[in-house]
């Protein structure tokens, strides 16, 4: 009994130092700052905007059977144009993007777009940020991950770029397997 | 030199004091009083997404004066407090809560404790024991030795 007690403060010190290796090397690849959104599973919030260029959408516009990645972006956001070449490859390679313009205005976001270059499929424009709420966006970039029903099923905060997609696109890949299979 | 570092002290304490009041100066008060009172109350409860140690009412970023602005829309449109912590839960999660629900995960933040506390206590008391019978021992031996009446 008492070569048991002897060891428990070894042991205790095992646990806290596996808990703390855990937390600080094994999650580093996910920023603490990071909340998991409360949306994931749930569908895309129905909405009805205008797009950018000022055509009335609403949510089946979004949700067309097709996986879609919704990039929310703005002009006043400097990580959006870091990652701005890298989701035009991801466009370039066939992935749907449609683009989520948060509390900005018509003229910088088009402006934006003149500089920048455009592959989005269309821009949903959300000057309040009321959709933006809806989603739970708390800032910008934030880039969501719908399947073909238009259910929310990854969130990224910030940055995508070729080691976060790495971590996304299986679950991309699943998900278009999955959305083939249902239409045949 | 003394009285120096003193005034020094009580100098930075104070500049440490005031650098605490940090909450945003609202332009427009709400319609009514119990309006205003449940708002600062909410706002002082409900936690901001963006910057994470701080609160709605203290925190100046973007997201944090639009979840202020839609708090003062809910409380003017009439809904409780307990439907206004619902409406921001279901979009931004438990964590904007200060005051999490006790349950699922949060659950361990309140048995951790008591688990914890009960480990140390029966710890100690084992420790104790076994202190106690050594001395007990300790003491047996003395009264033989030799002149332990001194």
């Amino acid at each position: 009994m008492n070569k048991i007690m002897l060891y428990m403060p070894l042991v205790l010190f095992a646990v806290l130092a596996a808990f703390f290796f855990y937390a600080l090397e094994v999650r580093k690849e996910r920023p603490s700052d990071e909340l998991v959104s409360a949306l994931i599973d749930q569908p895309f919030p129905v909405f009805q905007s205008d797009s950018l260029s000022g055509e009335p959408l609403e949510i089946s516009d979004l949700v067309n059977g097709q996986v879609t990645l919704v990039n929310v972006w703005a002009s006043w956001c400097p990580s959006c144009v870091y990652e701005h070449p890298f989701l035009a490859g991801l466009a370039d390679e066939g992935v749907r993007i449609v683009g989520l313009n948060y509390k900005d205005t018509s003229t910088n976001a088009n402006d934006w777009l003149d500089r920048f270059g455009d592959f989005y499929e269309f821009h949903i424009f959300d000057p309040s940020g009321r959709l933006g709420l809806d989603l739970g966006v708390y800032g910008a970039p934030e880039t969501y991950l719908l399947d073909a029903e238009g259910i929310i099923r990854h969130k990224r905060v910030g940055v995508v770029d070729e080691r976060v997609w790495r971590q996304i696109e299986p679950l991309y890949q699943d998900l278009v397997a999955e959305a083939g299979t249902d239409e045949s | 030199m003394k009285v120096k570092t003193l005034i020094f002290m009580i100098f930075t304490s104070i500049l440490l004091i005031a650098s605490k009041s940090n909450a945003v100066v609202e332009l427009e008060p709400l319609s009514t009083e119990l309006l205003q009172k449940r708002y600062s109350s909410l706002i002082e409860e409900l936690r901001c997404p963006k910057c994470q140690n701080q609160n709605l009412a203290g925190s100046d970023s973007m997201i944090a004066q639009d979840l202020r602005r839609e708090v003062r829309i809910m409380l003017e449109a009439g809904r409780s407090d307990r439907e206004i912590k619902d409406f921001l839960v279901a979009r931004y999660g438990d964590f904007v809560l200060y005051n999490p629900p006790m349950s699922g995960i949060t659950l361990w933040v309140w048995v951790a404790p008591v688990l914890l506390l009960g480990l140390g206590v029966g710890v100690a008391v084992l420790v104790i024991r076994n202190a106690t019978a050594n001395i007990d021992d300790e003491e047996v031996i003395d009264e033989d030795r030799p002149g332990a009446e001194l």
